[in-house]
């Protein structure tokens, strides 16, 4: 069978799970369309107040919004393998059994438990670029849609590329730490407004370091057609998504290295 | 081994919070900082709204989202038989047990976040998104009394969660409900103030405003003299209500609960 077969199956099989408890898997469904939209109370009662920020209109900033729940809920569904690795897999000594098997060990994680009910933050933030749309009279032509599209898949790479450096991580404690939420979690966060609200040093740290930037905002001002208040070219918004395969690629080859390290536990 | 990682748990915990907090400031900073109009139609200042977001950050635990762990792992194992046999009220041991759980992950967390934002940040050159001190000595002290108020009204909360942990035996679906609502209401996703004019009275007085909000409002000197006594009362109101509701569910659901052997 194909990696990529291999990959459909078990993502077939784990949804399959799922979808044996209905109930369970809308309802669990429903509570992270609620609880992930509770940020939108935020943005709205702000744009409510004040009117605009900085010459951004609540629509546009709903773009950024939408554009980075969607990546980060695909990336969280196919990356929950490398989110328990170490409370899962290195600890009960289950790693020692994926490793064993001649297939690829990044897609028999990505395929162990692809949750149905990320499928809330999905849809939320579909509705939210629905709303962007109407809001800030996006024209979708094709030019537009394609890059949205590379620009999401730029996106989950990069997700999923955090998630990659926190299950490496776990080589080292053999636990699952929270710190990587930082950068899941806040990273979807602070993408969720336009970088140029931010000071200069955490713009640098969006950008060349951790580059949500490259993937939301400039794709997000290219759509928009808006020119960036910074200066940056408009043809940046074009290629930049491509840094978060860089990232991807970058956190398989930190993998690699916490890979020839690890030793099991025995257990 | 595993102490330590425990404490890097609750750093992680920690830097995941100034983080938060950080972006927050930074948004606030560009929303005020947007036009002259926009500081006129707020009913809080810029330098109010950042200490309202550090003071939230370091409060988060008062946050009631989630059941005693201790108390659901009891019902779980039968310990909870025990509890039923001690010749004290079972309510006011578990309050008494779940204001310390709350209390012993408080104090540190609002420490380390008072040592980040109100000492760090002025000394790393970020004066003006830093915690400021309470408007005066008497709005310090309200803010004080009225925090362990909201500690109180906190555990009072804990208390119905455990109970209905307890009725449902698993305590995630409800968490799930609870927490979006604690969150706004609290005041603790966005300073209540901010919210629309119209909603404020409601606002303030539904039970959640007792955890977080009104004792910012303390702090801030806005509400003074009478007004502070009533902010005061309200959580009082609220404590006493859900402190007798939290009995009353509690003995309800001891009387019907089975423990089985063990």
């Amino acid at each position: 069978m194909g990696s990529l077969a291999l990959f459909f199956r078990l993502m077939a099989a784990s949804i399959g799970g799922q979808a044996r408890y209905p109930a369970s898997a809308l309802l669990l469904t429903l509570g992270q369309f609620l609880g992930t939209g509770i940020e939108l109370v935020a943005v709205w009662a702000l744009f409510h107040r004040f009117g605009e920020v900085q010459g951004w209109a609540i629509g546009e900033v709903a773009l950024f919004y939408g554009l980075v729940n969607c990546m980060f809920a695909i990336a969280d569904a196919l990356g929950r393998g490398f989110d328990v690795l170490g409370t899962e897999f290195l600890r009960t000594g289950t790693f020692d059994r994926l490793l064993l098997r001649p297939r690829p060990l990044a897609l028999q994680l990505m395929g162990h438990d692809v949750r149905i009910s990320r499928l809330g933050r999905l849809l939320q933030g579909v509705s939210v670029l629905a709303f962007a749309t109407v809001q800030a009279h996006i024209a979708w032509t094709p030019g537009a849609v394609v890059l949205a599209l590379f620009a999401l898949a730029g996106g989950i790479a990069l997700f999923l590329g955090i998630l990659v450096l926190q299950g490496t991580l776990s080589f080292w404690t053999v636990e699952s730490l929270e710190i990587a939420n930082v950068l899941t979690y806040g990273g979807v966060q602070a993408a969720q407004y336009p970088l140029a609200l931010y000071a200069q040093w955490f713009r640098r740290v969006l950008t060349f370091i951790v580059p949500l930037a490259c993937v939301a905002y400039y794709p997000a001002l290219a759509i928009l057609g808006k020119p960036d208040p910074l200066g940056a070219p408009a043809w940046l918004g074009m290629v930049s998504p491509l840094a978060g395969f860089a990232f991807l690629a970058a956190a398989f080859g930190a993998w690699r290295l916490g890979l020839r390290r690890y030793a099991s536990t025995g257990s | 081994m595993q102490m330590l990682q425990y404490r890097t748990a609750a750093l992680a915990g920690f830097a995941t919070q100034c983080w938060w907090g950080g972006i927050k400031v930074m948004v606030f900073a560009a929303f005020y900082g947007g036009s002259a109009v926009a500081g006129a139609a707020s009913p809080m200042s810029l330098a109010q709204a950042i200490t309202y977001t550090w003071l939230a950050q370091g409060l988060l635990v008062l946050l009631p989202w989630l059941a005693d762990p201790e108390v659901a792992q009891a019902v779980r194992t039968g310990a909870v038989a025990y509890d039923r046999l001690r010749p004290v009220d079972a309510y006011v041991l578990w309050f008494a047990r779940s204001a310390g759980w709350i209390a012993a992950r408080l104090l540190p967390r609002a420490a380390l976040m008072a040592a980040f934002a109100a000492v760090a940040l002025p000394l790393a050159g970020l004066g003006e998104w830093a915690w400021q001190l309470p408007a005066s000595a008497a709005a310090g002290m309200a803010f004080l009394l009225s925090a362990g108020l909201a500690l109180l009204l906190s555990t009072a909360m804990v208390m119905l969660l455990n109970v209905a942990a307890t009725a449902a035996l698993n305590e995630r679906g409800i968490s799930a409900v609870v927490t979006p609502v604690v969150i706004v209401f609290s005041g603790n996703l966005l300073p209540l103030a901010l919210l629309p004019d119209g909603w404020q009275t409601a606002l303030l007085v539904q039970p959640l405003a007792g955890l977080f909000d009104i004792p910012a409002r303390l702090y801030f000197g806005q509400l003074s003299g009478w007004h502070a006594l009533v902010g005061l009362g309200l959580q009082c109101f609220w404590i006493g209500l859900l402190a007798a509701s939290g009995h009353l569910a509690m003995g309800r659901t001891m009387r019907s609960l089975q423990v089985q052997g063990g």
